[in-house]
């Protein structure tokens, strides 16, 4: 398993303004890659130079470990935050012309938008023009249009802003399948809940600088706290606390246990087998509750965001 | 290459499919001369009016022979009913006005004391008609006071004709000297209107194009410098087609409307010309000089004209509809375009201005030269100067500065245009812009 793209202390100056400051990423073929960062911390500087819409100052960047070059534009599929298609040109003549920039033959990107257009059934669209369309019609024809000369790398950055949830769910389904069909994806978004959902892989940029990158499972057990919550059911909770306490942190926890008894956040020492917590916890009440608190997307961000600054 | 081509044809058809292109290109020929027409018509209907104008000629130095009818005067003459009644007769209606011719022994004193009267203020030219008129009498009255045959007068009357010729033995004639303006004139004109229609069509597209967001998903395919030149080219070809519609428009409602109005197309040039105009254009028809018209014509370095005019039609569209482009760039809507634009509409103007000011006058006067040499008026200057032959080595080095110039400019439009295409919410600077110059990539 290789990597598809790599970026090689990539450093790049606006002015006075360093947008990115030695930044380095690797992003393994067939992955979803998560790019995660506070607003202006440099994620769009970073898409639009792997794009090669402008040139790092200093740095490289290797596909399928070869320095970008100017027809690798075919391989790349981008979809930008800011969307945008011209809003007099009819549907399917502007689909037309996006794919055929991208390289493709009149006659293949015609037969492709047909399949797609039939998926997304909307092939009756084909001769409106933009205007007519709604918001959400237009970001349909934009995904297409991003996805049809099968890149092998695709760029989405926040692809679900515009979209109800219905059809949010429906573009994040055909974003892993395509991933499932080999091609490698770059996610960007704010939505923390649809990383969870979607991404192998995730790096976090804050001014300018990657603070953190690899793998999601790996880096949520490098937050991991070892905490867990638990609930037992019992008469007397306070005398679980006390005993708890004398061996363990304790943080109250804000969960409902459907009947009464004893419920807190335990801190357990790193090293420590949980199983030590359980067998105490059995010997005061049946346990209803043991679940440890994996951190989310959005508080690694969080966390790590703050203890950047 | 490709690609370029795509975007070329892309930009063309957005601009011929546009409704306003169909507008402009059907619409305005006709109206043009279609207005044209309507005022010829209108005005040559008014003067077939025929005006009846009376005189009193207390004097008696007049005859009926000096105040023949004409196609668009009657002359009464109420000399004896004089001058009161005579006035009056005029106010009932029917008469333009009346002159009065008072006795007067000296004629000197008598040619100051004539008088117009009628009810509005009298049209120039008949007033100046009229002082001819008596200019005329009382001049050949003193010549005949002085003891002067006039016919000896009228038999010594001879017209002198300057041939002209340059050293390199082309010959040339007044007539033709009009002709060269009037190609140069018409040529430099059409550059600027060209540049200023297309060039301002170059950026509004390209404003367009940041306005609805597209430009990041083109500039992901496609150099931002291919589409910056597609566009210009895509431009130009839409406003060729136009232009080209256009003239054969032109030539078929002229045909169409000089059959329907009874209003042939010589007669609507000659009426436009001056006097001189007229005079050379008569002294050139009326003999067998037809042939020297048509010869002369052919004189004219039409060939270096031709292959000129494309060079510097072209030029001049790309050196101006560039910084169009980089306008369209740096801004975000269309109102904020004017502080930039003053500095690129000035040197055009100047141009036409400089052309028509000097180049007339001197086509090869140190001003004319300065300006046919300075690349952002060279365009318009040169073509207007091409006509009336201009040194190999000064078009050389015009051609080069503009060439050079051409590039230079394309280069920094570009680089303003692939940063400003991606900048939004900040109206730039000219020092925004001087800093996006220096970016790199």
């Amino acid at each position: 398993m290789s990597n598809l793209l790599e970026i090689k202390n990539v450093t790049k100056n606006y002015g006075d303004f360093r947008a990115l400051n030695n930044v380095s990423l690797t992003i393994p073929k067939g992955s979803v890659f998560g790019l995660l960062g506070p607003n202006g911390a440099g994620k769009t500087s970073l898409i639009r130079i792997i794009n090669q819409i402008t040139l790092p100052d200093s740095g490289e960047i290797l596909l399928d470990g070869k320095p970008l070059q100017p027809n690798d534009v075919e391989h790349i599929g981008y979809l930008p935050e800011e969307r945008g298609l011209y809003k007099s040109m009819k549907v399917g003549e502007q689909a037309l012309y996006l794919a055929q920039l991208k390289g493709l033959s009149k006659s293949e990107a015609k037969k492709r938008l047909k399949y797609w257009f039939d998926k997304f059934d909307i092939a009756a669209w084909w001769d409106k023009k933009i205007e007519e369309l709604s918001k959400g019609m237009a970001q349909k024809v934009q995904f297409i249009v991003t996805v049809l000369h099968q890149p092998k790398l695709l760029i989405f950055d926040e692809p679900f802003s515009g979209f109800d949830p219905i059809n949010a769910q429906l573009i994040a389904k055909e974003i892993l399948q395509l991933r499932d069909e080999g091609a490698t994806i770059i996610f960007s978004t704010h939505r923390m809940e649809s990383v969870e959902e979607m991404c192998d892989y995730i790096a976090l940029i804050d001014e300018s600088n990657k603070i953190i990158d690899g793998k999601l499972d790996d880096i949520k057990r490098q937050f991991r706290t070892n905490t867990f919550q638990v609930g037992v059911k019992t008469k007397n909770p306070k005398e679980i606390e006390n005993t708890i306490r004398e061996q363990f942190e304790i943080f109250p926890s804000d969960f409902k246990m459907l009947s009464e008894g004893f419920t807190a956040n335990v801190k357990i020492p790193e090293k420590e087998s949980p199983n030590n917590l359980l067998s105490l916890l059995t010997k005061y009440g049946e346990v209803q509750h043991f679940l440890e608190l994996v951190p989310n997307a959005s508080d690694i961000f969080i966390e790590a965001v703050n203890k950047n600054s | 290459m490709n690609k370029l081509k795509l975007i070329i044809r892309r930009e063309f058809l957005a601009k011929v499919k546009n409704k306003s292109f169909l507008v402009m290109t059907f619409l305005s020929p006709i109206l043009m001369v279609g207005i044209g027409f309507l005022v010829f018509f209108l005005s040559k209907k008014n003067d077939e009016k025929v005006k009846k104008i009376v005189y009193v000629d207390e004097s008696k130095l007049f005859t009926e022979d000096d105040f023949k009818d004409t196609k668009s005067y009657d002359y009464v003459n109420y000399t004896e009913l004089g001058i009161e009644e005579s006035k009056k007769k005029v106010e009932e209606g029917g008469y333009y006005g009346v002159i009065h011719i008072p006795q007067n022994d000296s004629l000197e004193l008598l040619a100051k004391s004539i008088t117009f009267y009628s009810k509005e203020s009298p049209n120039i030219s008949i007033i100046e008609r009229l002082e001819s008129k008596i200019e005329s009498k009382f001049k050949n009255l003193k010549l005949t006071g002085f003891g002067i045959d006039l016919t000896k007068i009228e038999a010594s009357k001879i017209s002198a004709e300057i041939k002209m010729y340059n050293f390199s033995g082309e010959k040339s004639s007044k007539l033709i000297n009009w002709l060269k303006i009037g190609v140069g004139a018409i040529a430099g004109y059409m550059l600027m209107m060209f540049v200023m229609i297309y060039g301002t069509s170059v950026m509004r597209s390209v404003i367009e194009e940041k306005t609805t967001r597209i430009i990041e998903v083109i500039v992901s395919s496609v150099k931002p410098f291919q589409l910056m030149l597609g566009k210009i080219i895509g431009n130009a070809s839409a406003g060729l087609l136009q232009f080209f519609i256009w003239g054969i428009i032109m030539l078929i409602v002229s045909i169409v409307a000089s059959s329907v109005f009874g209003v042939s197309m010589s007669e609507m040039q000659t009426s436009k010309m001056s006097p001189e105009q007229l005079e050379a254009m008569n002294n050139a028809v009326a003999g067998d000089k037809m042939q020297l018209l048509i010869q002369e014509i052919f004189r004219l370095p039409l060939v270096t004209m031709f292959v000129l005019f494309i060079f510097y039609f072209l030029g001049g569209y790309f050196l101006y509809s560039s910084l169009f482009a980089a306008v369209g760039a740096a801004v975000d809507n269309e109102t904020d375009t004017q502080q930039f634009m003053l500095p690129i509409m000035l040197p055009l103007i100047l141009g036409v201005y400089i052309g028509f000011a000097t180049v007339i006058n001197d086509p090869h006067g140190p001003i004319s030269t300065i300006f046919s040499m300075i690349p952002f008026t060279s365009p318009i200057v040169m073509l207007m100067r091409v006509p009336f032959g201009v040194p190999w080595y000064e078009i050389a080095i015009s051609m080069a500065l503009l060439l050079c110039t051409f590039v230079f400019m394309v280069w920094m439009a570009a680089k303003i245009y692939r940063v400003g295409i991606l900048m939004y919410g900040k109206k730039p600077t000219y020092k925004d812009l001087w800093k996006w110059l220096k970016y790199k990539g």
